[in-house]
């Protein structure tokens, strides 16, 4: 078991400085029936890192993304944040927690606004009762005022202001992973986590996605789990990689450490490279 | 043929303050409908419930009563006091709200994810269980609403108009007052949709479930709220029917009137319920007036299905609902 405490982080190959422990994944495992999904896996995201989940088709990774943001219960297993053991919660209570995520096929409101979009992404900051938002004054009031600052700085710096008041339906596919993107920054979440963040995306879409993604973590010091596909993708921009297979762990470490593995060769690489 | 024509006004006016009501119910089915894709059929129901319920308070009656005195073979009715309307429309929301929690936690929780027609059924079901539990629990006989709402004719504009025009417009003070209320109530609740965080996240649970868990909204949080707002709609549309004709079962059946309104307006705007129901309330009343003559009369009835007919035919989703797209 990682001993975490008086961990306090350490500095990667390329000089990158990695916090302490802020997530852990103790021996999870889940099965949909008798299909096992995840088995047994264990790893940890640390602050301020870009961690990176990756693996073949059905591999696990998103529903070990799920795991993480309470959308799936696992049957073992424990879940440990900031130093605590979380006890079974809806994925509304891991979000209020500071755990914001993206979706592999967009989960967006549709019929709202981008400016709404993202606005929604407030509402764990958002603190004033029903009734004084029904009669909305006040403490309200203020409170929306200043958390639609917070919002437009994260549709500044991401390069959305000239779509804040189009209905998000019209948007096409680029844009709307970019207002997903800037709805989970706006909750100012703990670990960010990106469901395929690429995927469908054309190469100058994806280019400026990883752009995103590392500026803002350099900019906020955003924590990101990301899961991807795409391999030179993960390898440019994450700080450590877990690669699973068939719902199991085949390794774990740097890109570079990864790379040279020879179980995560045979079962990744070496079919994506035939 | 002065006179015909402003009396063709008249019926004009009456229809717009008929399609006020309409406008209400179907605006409790909007709420519900738009933030849980539930077609809420005990809509009506539940005005005629928070009628009875308010009526109950206010005359201090003694819920259940009837079972209460065949059971224990007492003689209980009234508690022997009288509450003021305000207090009594609070404490009837209250009820309300309750009854939200109860609909979800004892019946929707357990049906998350089925088809829409068996949400529909489920409300079906709810609508006659709610008719029943009013029954035994305030009696079936009609009772008499006073909230305080103004009634009768409108002096004043019956004096200006037979002044200005020589022909008095009979506009009833609960039709304006009505008018009133509704307007008041749907600019809150537009209000209240788009400009707070609740009403944000409502529109969010409209539209979909895992994104809104994904920000931090509690479905059910939403849903009691929703159910509850629609609980208050029908508070309002139960107070201003009581008022007009009596606290009575028929009010159910106004539920009905609401679906060719629906069916103008679209099951998903909160604007189109409103002018769908006024498109309603002044078609049929004009229909009535200028055509059912000519064909016997009696065409209230069926004039609003008719015209809800053929707005489906050429425009599906409504004539203010969200455009059907559908991708090949």
């Amino acid at each position: 078991m990682l001993d975490t405490k008086g961990d306090e982080g350490f500095v990667t190959e390329d000089g990158r400085r990695i916090g302490g422990v802020v997530m852990e994944m103790r021996n999870i495992t889940l099965r949909f029936g008798g299909v096992v999904a995840i088995q047994d896996i264990s790893f940890d995201i640390r602050e301020g890192e870009i961690r990176a989940i990756i693996g073949p088709n059905g591999a696990g990774k998103s529903s070990m993304l799920n795991v993480i943001s309470g959308f799936y219960k696992p049957q073992e297993g424990e879940v440990w944040y900031k130093g605590e053991k979380r006890p079974p919660m809806k994925p509304y209570q891991v979000a209020r927690q500071g755990i914001a995520r993206t979706f592999q096929n967009i989960a967006l409101f549709d019929g709202m606004t981008v400016l709404d979009n993202v606005m929604t992404g407030r509402i764990r900051h958002m603190t004033s009762q029903l009734l004084s938002q029904a009669i909305w004054k006040g403490k309200a009031e203020r409170e929306e005022v200043e958390n639609r600052a917070k919002v437009e700085r994260i549709i500044d710096f991401l390069e959305i202001q000239h779509i804040r008041k189009t209905p998000v339906g019209r948007l096409p596919y680029g844009l709307k992973k970019r207002v997903e993107l800037a709805r989970a920054l706006a909750a100012e979440p703990s670990i960010l986590l990106l469901d395929e963040p690429m995927a469908g995306m054309n190469v100058e879409e994806k280019e400026d996605m990883s752009r995103f993604i590392l500026d803002l973590n350099d900019e906020f010091g955003t924590t990101i789990a990301l899961i991807e596909h795409d391999m030179g993708v993960v390898m440019d921009l994450s700080d450590r990689v877990v690669v699973m297979d068939y719902g199991k762990k085949i390794g774990d470490g740097s890109p570079s450490e990864v790379r040279q593995n020879q179980a995560v060769i045979d079962a990744y690489l070496g079919v994506a490279h035939d | 043929m002065p006179d015909q024509f402003f009396w063709g006004m008249e019926v004009f006016a009456n229809g717009l303050m008929t399609g006020v009501l309409y406008s209400l119910v179907a605006l409790g089915f909007v709420l519900i409908f738009k933030a849980s894709g539930i077609f809420n059929f005990s809509q009506g129901v539940m005005a005629l419930f928070a009628a009875l319920t308010l009526v109950g308070i206010m005359e201090g009656r003694v819920p259940f009563a009837h079972l209460i005195n065949a059971t224990f073979g007492t003689n209980v009715h009234t508690f022997g006091w009288t509450v003021p309307a305000f207090a009594a429309i609070l404490l009837t929301m209250v009820v309300m709200v309750a009854l939200a929690w109860a609909v979800n936690q004892f019946i929707f929780r357990h049906l998350v994810g089925q088809a829409p027609i068996i949400l529909f059924m489920a409300t079906i079901g709810l609508a006659y269980f709610l008719e029943g539990v009013g029954d035994i629990m305030w009696g079936s006989d009609i009772k008499d609403l006073d909230v305080g709402l103004p009634q009768g004719i409108n002096e004043t504009i019956d004096e200006a108009t037979f002044n200005l025009l020589g022909y008095g417009f009979f506009i009833d003070n609960l039709d304006i007052a009505a008018t009133l209320v509704a307007v008041l109530l749907v600019i809150a609740l537009v209000l209240f949709a788009q400009y707070t965080k609740y009403g944000r996240a409502m529109r969010a649970v409209a539209d979909d479930h895992q994104a809104a868990l994904s920000v931090g909204i509690s479905l059910k949080f939403i849903w009691i709220m929703v159910w509850s707002l629609a609980g208050f709609v029908a508070l309002v549309a139960g107070i201003i029917w009581g008022t007009k004709s009596g606290v009575q079962f028929s009010l159910s059946l106004i539920a009905l009137k609401a679906l060719p309104v629906l069916m103008l307006g679209g099951f998903t705007s909160i604007p189109g319920a409103i002018v769908g129901g006024l498109i309603i309330g002044v078609g049929e009343k004009m229909f009535e007036f200028l055509i059912g003559p000519m064909v016997g009369g009696a065409t209230e009835n069926w004039f609003a299905y008719v015209l809800a007919l053929i707005v489906l035919v050429f425009r599906p989703q409504g004539l203010f609902g969200e455009k059907i797209i559908e991708r090949v």
